[in-house]
């Protein structure tokens, strides 16, 4: 058993056209769950009692079941809803989804760690909820939490192998297919490996530099 | 509902899968632990070479996906001439995959020491493993329980994938059952619904045990 190389440089322009899918996968659901983690977080500090448990119980409901069953779940029952959706956007969605509850969490330590005093200056100054909220508390909020986002968006695109599963051509299922023509495992295997480890490794270096710049301001 | 009892008969099946979950999670989280505890102290070791291998395999495990790691010892282990049972690769293969997370945490725990402990120790004549042994890694330990239980909650629902390398598990028996029932969105919805049952308890018990040792871990006053 050997690697062979010649094999590996082969296929390689076969496994990045699936990374281009991953990446776009990534990003979409990225902005999805920036986008829907701000509406949960906004509802665990909402007025009504109605508005804070909905989004307390969907996101315990979201952290504690497993991504890959709720890809399932919104690829096998969606068109059962009537709601049809091609397989990169309920891909898209499912991932948005789970991670929205994960960044929810993140928003809320942000707003969390904003000094009471603000809220109460924006009253003083008879700033409206909505202003309070967009002028005031998430500009302090948001900014000490970028580095923690980046974690999530690189864990994010850790969890993108899962995609295979509801048939969307990204990096892993590029590599099936390969091992499916040619049954050698080993050279698909360890350049997907690889790429995975040379992008998230990068990346997190990126976030890294970019936590100690935050830190020093 | 017409439905109910035609999904609630396959309720054994989606059970059984549950338990085989249970199983995989206990017997990775085994091989988690042990690895987590040797790379962990190893990362943060005087031995520079020590050092040196612990940080690469962290950072080779955490920077690719689990999946892959999954598939990788399922595929190739077998090529290399190395038989394993589905059961062993996903022990292994998630255990791999999680220890490099416990040992992070592992890290911080005893980083987290206060260097005065280290320092006091030395001020008794205490020789360096000695400290380490009897005052660093007790008081570490304490403050790794809780990660170690959010990382366990994240392993239970992490071994949804060994359903793709061909064990039973309750991902595996939801995808069995459809077969049978012809009803995907019910099914799927049982099966998180399962996942939920055994998340959630294990999540709450990790919250209670966070706030127990917070309150353990508040700052001694100290006389002037």
């Amino acid at each position: 058993m050997t690697f062979d190389t010649h094999l590996a440089v082969q296929i390689l322009p076969f496994l990045l056209r699936g990374l281009v899918v991953t990446i776009e996968a990534t990003l979409a659901g990225f902005v999805f769950a920036l986008a829907g983690g701000l509406v949960l977080a906004l509802g665990y500090r909402a007025k009504s009692l109605p508005a804070r448990t909905v989004s307390r119980s969907l996101v315990e409901f979201l952290r504690n079941t497993p991504l890959l069953v709720q890809l399932y779940f919104l690829f096998y029952g969606l068109p059962l809803l009537g709601i049809r959706f091609s397989a990169m956007i309920t891909g898209v969605l499912g991932l948005g989804i789970y991670y929205s509850a994960y960044i929810a969490e993140v928003y809320r330590g942000g707003v969390d760690a904003v000094p009471r005093g603000q809220w109460e200056a924006a009253q003083a100054l008879r700033l409206s909820h909505g202003q309070t909220w967009w002028r005031i508390i998430l500009p302090q909020a948001i900014p000490p939490v970028i580095p923690v986002l980046g974690n999530y968006l690189i864990g994010m695109f850790k969890e993108t192998p899962l995609l295979a599963m509801i048939t969307i051509p990204e990096l892993l299922s590029a590599a099936r297919q390969i091992t499916g023509m040619t049954y050698r495992y080993t050279e698909p295997y360890t350049m997907v490996a690889l790429i995975f480890l040379a992008i998230s490794y990068s990346t997190s270096l990126l976030f890294r530099r970019l936590e100690r710049n935050v830190g020093t301001s | 509902m017409t439905s109910a009892p035609t999904l609630l008969s396959f309720l054994p099946v989606l059970l059984r899968g549950a338990a085989v979950t249970l199983e995989v999670t206990a017997a990775s989280a085994c091989v988690a632990f042990l690895l987590a505890m040797l790379v962990g102290t190893a990362r943060v070791s005087r031995v520079a070479p020590l050092r040196a291998i612990a940080t690469a395999y962290v950072e080779i495990l955490r920077g690719t996906s689990a999946l892959i790691q999954l598939y990788y010892l399922f595929f190739i282990l077998p090529v290399l001439g190395i038989e394993t049972t589905p059961m062993e690769a996903a022990a292994l293969g998630l255990g791999l995959t999680f220890s490099a997370y416990g040992a992070e945490v592992v890290r911080a725990g005893i980083l987290g020491v206060d260097r005065g402990q280290w320092d006091a120790a030395r001020a008794l004549g205490m020789p360096h493993s000695l400290a380490f042994r009897r005052i660093i890694a007790p008081q570490a330990f304490a403050t790794m329980l809780a990660p170690f239980g959010n990382l366990l909650v994240e392993l239970l629902k992490s071994t949804s994938l060994v359903s793709l390398i061909t064990l039973t598990d309750l991902t595996f028996s939801g995808a069995q059952v459809i077969t049978s029932t012809g009803k995907p969105g019910q099914t799927w919805g049982a099966v998180l619904l399962l996942y939920f049952l055994m998340c959630f308890p294990l999540a709450q018990a990790v919250r209670s045990l966070e706030k127990r040792f917070t309150v353990y871990r508040e700052p001694v006053r100290r006389p002037a």
